[in-house]
């Protein structure tokens, strides 16, 4: 496999870049494998590559119904944070935010890390004092975090209205100045021609339309392209994780939502780190193009359809464009809705389950793209040795018994 | 976006209402009998079915009613409205496009439209 360098780039511009491979082989499905991963977006690569990468099982497949990274991990607005309040979201996001700033590097493709910092706005005295706890929190956990106040949030961000005599005038805000945006292809081609290489089949168009047990143990999937033997299958596929969970008749606690995200014309440099806001509902940064990307908030009904309401993103821009009057006359491009897969306390499932050989990674919520590295770590941790580690462990099904339930509502960003 | 028609005002647009969740799920009447599970099966767990869904919804901005409704969650077609309390009514004709239900119209998932072209029968 070509190594890409600049001396790479350089040397296959001369020959007008007609001769690069293609950066994985288009894998027809094997009639046996080790594991089987269902989903190939972001948490599915990175499982199979941790898989072959950390635990040695190259024998395995990611099967994935349409095209890898198709998904929501091409429809997310892939901010990076790890500022959550409570020990095990820490744990599991942080570990995650230590894995992206290695990334590029360790799997040769520029992922466009840019830890250009993440404001978290107050807008009333009860948010200066919720966010103000999750900054000690933070700090208590090793993950950086700092409190602004206004005018210090109007040096971060310049073009910010920081007037008192706004509906929602901006009080303070935290700052994870390790926060920034990736590129979203970038990640899931970067894990997928890893993986590849090191022996795992990446099967495209191929839909999973069932799941075989026997005596209580998976036996194997059957797909759009034929049955596969397995032991073990590994459903990574966010926003249909109920509908892969149904084939072994197993009950989530998972409701599926369209959450909706938009592009802007592109402009000049204008906003220099991401901002998100829980109260007026609303999140923007700049992408290298220069367009806003913005984030709304989530359909309240249960929907497959990859599509929202208007309404919702009415509100959103009324947000956006009291926060940054500058935005009042740009033009949007672009406007998309993802399925996303809500748990009732916003944390997600990293569990083994009862069906021997059947694994969950799902419920991510609306927050799933920044935990994509430490997510595919820990799952494929629990996949290989059948035991969730520390961090998976806390995520596990049975917390919904158990009551011990990992509350982040208020830390998840998007209001569900 | 929908055009829900409640049973009490008629057709209004969807910001008149505010969403439920999933219709028919009784209280249990010995929650002090019931195991932790099987209480986490009323609080938590839900069918959150792609296809057919009976849900509920609440006239906020008008009649303040609450009543049912069935969708196809696959398609967002509303195919009946009824009130609380009424039996659930029968829907035909609601057979799933391809494995993972992805109907012919009102999808934006182009990656199985793209895959199965032929292999939707529509609703």
């Amino acid at each position: 496999m070509t190594k890409y360098s600049l001396g790479s780039l350089v040397r296959e511009g001369l020959f007008g870049h007609k001769r690069w491979s293609p950066a994985w082989r288009d894998a027809a499905p094997k009639a046996a494998y080790d594991a089987v991963v269902i989903g190939g977006g972001g948490h599915g690569c990175a499982t199979a590559y941790y898989l072959a990468k950390k635990h040695g099982l190259s024998n395995i497949a990611i099967v994935e119904k349409g095209w890898i990274g198709g998904g929501n991990a091409g429809r997310n607005t892939t901010i990076i944070r790890s500022n959550y309040l409570y020990d095990e979201s820490a744990a599991i996001y942080d570990h995650a935010m230590q894995l992206w700033k290695g990334l590029g590097r360790e799997l040769n493709f520029n992922i466009m890390m840019s830890h250009r910092g993440v404001l978290n706005l107050a807008h009333d005295d009860g948010e200066v004092r919720q966010l103000k706890r999750r900054v000690e929190a933070n700090r208590l956990n090793g993950v950086d975090a700092e409190w602004l106040d206004a005018a210090q949030v109007k040096e971060v961000c310049p073009i910010i209205n920081i007037s008192a005599d706004i509906r929602y005038p901006v009080l303070g805000a935290t700052l994870q100045r390790s926060g920034g945006v990736n590129r979203h292809d970038a990640v899931v081609w970067g894990y997928a021609r890893k993986a590849d290489e090191m022996g795992v089949d990446i099967i495209q168009n191929c839909e999973v339309t069932g799941i075989k047990t026997e005596g209580g143990a998976v036996v194997g999937i059957e797909t759009t392209r034929g049955e596969i033997r397995t032991p073990k299958v590994a459903s990574v596929a966010a926003g249909h994780t109920s509908v892969i969970a149904k084939m072994v008749d197993l009950r989530l606690p998972i409701e599926s939502h369209p959450l909706q995200a938009l592009v802007s014309e592109p402009i000049k440099p204008v906003n220099p780190c991401v901002i998100m806001s829980n109260a007026v509902h609303a999140y923007c940064s700049q992408s290298d193009k220069g367009e806003l990307v913005i984030g709304a908030g989530i359909d309240h009904q249960i929907s497959y359809t990859q599509r929202g309401g208007f309404d919702v993103i009415e509100e959103t821009i009324g947000a956006i464009v009291e926060m940054f009057p500058i935005f009042s006359r740009l033009r949007l491009m672009r406007q998309w809705g993802g399925i996303v897969d809500v748990c009732p306390d916003a944390s997600p499932i990293i569990s083994k389950t009862p069906v021997k050989g059947f694994y969950v990674n799902g419920g991510w919520g609306t927050g799933g793209w920044k935990a994509t590295p430490g997510s595919g770590h820990v799952f494929a941790d629990l996949i290989a040795n059948d035991e969730p580690n520390v961090i998976a462990a806390p995520f596990a099904i049975e917390r919904f018994c158990s009551g011990k339930l990992v509350a982040e509502h208020g830390a998840a960003a998007v209001a569900h | 976006m929908f055009v829900i028609e409640c049973p009490y005002c008629g057709r209004r647009d969807q910001s008149e209402f505010s969403y439920g969740g999933e219709a028919h799920i009784a209280r249990p009447t010995d929650s002090a009998e019931l195991s932790d599970a099987e209480w986490a099966e009323y609080v938590f767990m839900r069918t959150n079915t792609k296809g057919v869904f009976a849900e509920r919804w609440v006239h906020t901005a008008g009649c303040r009613k609450w009543f049912n409704a069935i969708r196809n969650t696959a398609s967002d077609e509303i195919l009946a409205v009824y009130k609380a309390g009424a039996r659930r009514p029968k829907v035909e004709n609601q057979r799933l496009g391809t494995p993972s239900g992805e109907p012919a119209i009102g999808s934006g998932n182009d990656a199985a439209k793209v895959v199965r072209p032929n292999a939707r029968s529509g609703k």
